[in-house]
């Protein structure tokens, strides 16, 4: 089981869940030269993040590698209750992936 | 220094020009940008200030006579040495030192007095807490001190914003005001790090309050807060990493009318930092406001400017800096509308205002650790040393030349700030002079190659940052100050386009692809290796024993021939 | 449920008209004052430039964001299932000033916004 990588605010607030979600992650395009070798750093980057409540998908994003270091999306939904399970999936251009689960405060 | 006293304390004004007739029922008073200036100073004001575009000929682009005439004041007057260079070095010896916090307090207490205290407040546009060696010293903490003596009731801030976030936090606390700015937000990093603790409010992400309510005068006022939104660009972002800024025009339209509704003001009122042409801007383009009371670009301007939108006016005025000017708006505000003012900028001269002991005392207090480092005497001056134009002041050559002569490099660069005061000739520079031009918390001076064409990016670059015709994408300040080259500018041109020409002084042309030895200081990404600036200079100041200017590194100007911003340059 | 696949050509485009065609078939697109893009008129730092997509449009499938002088100008995709709003906010990162473009994908047409953003050296101040 990978280390988390997701921190998240779910806010239930009337009839929608407010999202906002920030991933600590380098975000590494495999643009940049390594200062002391001067070789590419190879890109490492999420390129994918889903976002299912009550086994429905509420939100997916696609990201390149213009998006900033420690990515961070805000969004919301309609429905959500306090107490409800968030289910988090990401995966890097690795092809590493995993599942996080977060509740709605 | 060692001028004569003048003869104007003694003979006196026949007219007292602090004396003006009460009107209305709200009196605002407002200071801004003294970058804590507390002893009385001189300020030579712009002969260069020019307006691109939209804002050609109008205020605050108009210096010299061409602003005489547009406010109706008389030549050689007390009027017309506040508020313009014109015989500067004459009339600043005639009518002496302007502000010091002292006068200022004494003038501030009579306007309050006069009108009834309980119905006037005291704004301060910010930029106080940075510009001196006791509040670098202090971390500002002096000036909080002076500020609480002289009773400000609300502040925003610019510089104030060049501690560390702690530090500026500690400051806030130990204000007796309030400090206001709408339009300072935390990081989404900050947020999720625990930020929620101390922040304002964190739906909306606002670091500090946005606006309060006060009653005077039998109405309710609102002051909103807007602080410089270009902080993190123009200065260190390293001090401040989880605080951003902006305009925020659209917020700010959102919090004025929720104010509209929800509070029930007779007027809404901006203390801002945008700078004049950004606030003329914004004063178009968001309705509501009565006035925007504002800093930043230092302009010395007598009247508001009155802009219509489609909330109705907004009266947007901007009262110099470095202590010289108090503002009084008088308001007659009845029935959730503003009826009518009387505005007045009175320029504070310290030898018609005499100084209230208990500032004096904390003044002295204050400065008493330092004395011997601000009172060293380094050099004569032997023209008029000042800073303030859109080019290379004699004072910023003078910094350019120690970069150049101490860190042996051939090209310097020096920021264009519009703090610095002014030296009479004659008079002895002092180290408090030169840390009046570079006392600032990245003080640490660079030399490193740099290709021509970076050279070219950086001047490029920040003529935009003045010149574009855009305010909402100007941040402020005067060109970069060069030494060792010239170049001819062009601020009718876009970015890329306005520079053209580099030259070294000895007549070589400056190649895009080869490397030059460049010195330079006040860095806001790293922090730079080398020796303080003010250090630098005073080095080069005591070699010399002489502050001078044998060749002003100013461009040549094209197409600014008429324009009313400008007069007497020598390149044109 | 499985995840989409990752629009790679789209990604990986060097020309903004090539991703847009990569990623939904056209450049054929709408500039629609109901699409809003927020960001900065001036970038405080360019890597890190916050920028919110958000429209009242009805039937929303997807938001995009590109910038048009990045080495590669897409930066992102949300899809917009039924009941989420079309009310989108992240951070890119731009290494000069570029136009940056919304594009709203509606009812199988495509909406757009674009603002340019600044980015510059700093430094300076009144
Ligand atoms: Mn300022
Ligand atoms: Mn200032």
């Amino acid at each position: 089981m990978a280390k988390k990588i997701l921190k998240v605010k779910a806010k239930a607030s009337g009839d929608r869940t407010k999202v906002k979600m920030m991933a600590k992650h380098i975000m590494e395009s495999g643009q940049r030269k390594d200062k002391k070798t001067g070789e590419l750093i190879p890109a490492k980057f999420l390129q994918e993040l889903k976002v299912e409540h009550g086994g429905k998908v509420v939100f997916e994003a696609s990201l390149g590698t213009a998006v900033s270091k420690n990515p961070y999306i805000a969004f919301n939904f309609a429905g959500g209750a306090k107490g409800d399970e968030l289910v988090l999936t990401w995966k890097e251009n690795t092809g590493a992936s995993a599942t996080e689960t977060v509740k709605v405060k | 220094g060692l001028l004569p006293a003048t003869g104007f304390a003694a003979k006196k004004q026949t007219a007292d020009i602090y004396e003006v007739p009460n009107f209305g029922n709200v009196r605002l008073l407002h200071i801004t940008d003294c970058h804590a200036q507390l002893n009385p100073v001189y300020f030579r004001e712009p002969s260069v200030n020019l307006g691109i575009g939209s804002a050609y000929g109008q205020a605050p682009h108009l210096v010299g006579d061409k602003l005489l005439n547009h406010f109706g004041l008389t030549p050689n007057s007390l009027e017309a040495h506040a508020f313009t260079y014109l015989k500067f070095n004459e009339a600043a010896q005639k009518y002496g030192k302007v502000g010091g916090f002292a006068h200022i307090k004494t003038l501030v207490n009579r306007l309050r007095e006069g009108y009834g205290s309980e119905n006037t407040l005291l704004l301060d546009g910010g930029d106080t807490w940075q510009g001196s060696g006791t509040s670098y010293k202090t971390r500002g903490m002096d000036m909080v001190k002076a500020t609480n003596e002289l009773g400000v009731d609300i502040m925003t801030g610019h510089w104030e914003f060049t501690y560390h976030q702690e530090e500026i936090l500690k400051n806030i606390k130990a204000f007796n005001g309030e400090f206001l700015a709408h339009n300072v937000m935390i990081t989404e990093d900050a947020l999720f790090d625990g930020a929620d603790e101390y922040i304002f409010d964190e739906d909306s992400g606002r670091v500090f309050k946005p606006y309060t309510m006060r009653e005077m005068g039998g109405a309710r006022i609102a002051i909103v807060g807007q602080a410089f939104p270009r902080t993190k660009i123009a200065n260190p972002a390293r001090f401040i990493p989880d605080w951003s800024f902006d305009i925020f025009d659209r917020e700010l339209q959102e919090l004025v009318d929720q104010i509209r509704t929800e509070e029930k003001p007779d007027a809404v009122i901006v203390i801002s930092h945008n700078g004049m042409d950004v606030d003329l801007a914004m004063a178009s383009r968001v309705n509501g406001i009565d006035v925007i009371l504002g800093g930043h670009t230092h302009d010395g301007v007598p009247q508001p400017t009155i802009v219509k939108n489609d909330g109705g006016q907004t009266l947007v005025c901007n009262v110099g800096s470095n202590g010289k000017f108090v503002g009084v708006m008088d308001l007659d505000v009845r029935g959730g509308k503003v009826h009518g003012y009387k505005y007045s900028l009175m320029p504070v001269f310290s030898e018609l205002l005499p100084a209230d002991p208990a500032m004096t005392q904390l003044i002295t207090d204050i400065r008493a650790p330092y004395s011997d480092w601000l009172n060293e005497e380094l050099a004569i001056a032997d023209e008029v040393m000042f800073r303030r134009g859109n080019f290379n002041g004699s004072f910023d050559q003078v910094i350019c030349d120690a970069l150049r002569n101490q860190l042996d490099a051939q090209v310097s660069l020096s920021p264009g700030f519009r703090w610095g005061t002014t030296v009479l000739e004659g008079q002895v520079v002092k180290m408090e002079h030169v840390l009046d031009q570079t006392c600032l918390t990245y003080p640490e001076t660079y030399v490193r190659p740099m290709k021509g064409s970076e050279l070219k990016l950086i001047l490029e670059d920040v003529a935009d940052n003045i010149f574009n015709p855009e305010p909402y994408l100007q941040s402020g300040g005067d060109m970069v100050r060069v030494g060792g080259f010239d170049y001819v500018c062009d601020p009718s041109k876009s970015v890329g386009s306005r520079i053209s020409e580099m030259t070294l002084d000895n007549g070589e042309k400056i190649d895009m692809n080869k490397d030059y030895k460049v010195a330079g200081w006040a860095t806001v990404g790293a922090r730079s290796e080398g020796p303080d600036i003010w250090d630098v200079v005073a080095d080069d100041l005591r070699d010399k024993k002489v502050a001078r200017v044998d060749k002003l590194n100013t461009p040549l100007l094209k197409n600014v021939a008429g324009n009313p911003g400008i007069a007497g340059y020598p390149r044109t | 449920a499985a995840m989409a696949a990752w629009a790679e050509s789209a990604f990986k485009a060097d020309k903004q008209d090539a991703a847009m065609n990569a990623l939904l078939g056209s450049t054929d697109t709408a500039e629609s004052a109901e699409v809003t893009l927020k960001a900065p008129d001036i970038a405080e730092n360019g890597a890190v430039v916050p920028v919110t997509v958000r429209t009242k449009m009805a039937n929303v499938e997807s938001i995009s964001i590109f910038v048009e002088n990045n080495p590669n100008p897409l930066v992102a995709e949300f899809k917009i299932p039924a009941g989420t709003e079309a009310d989108v906010s992240t951070r890119l990162r731009m290494g000069k000033t570029s136009k940056v473009t919304a594009v709203v994908k509606a009812d199988g047409k495509l909406y757009s916004a674009a603002k340019e953003v600044k980015v510059t050296i700093g430094g300076c101040g009144g």
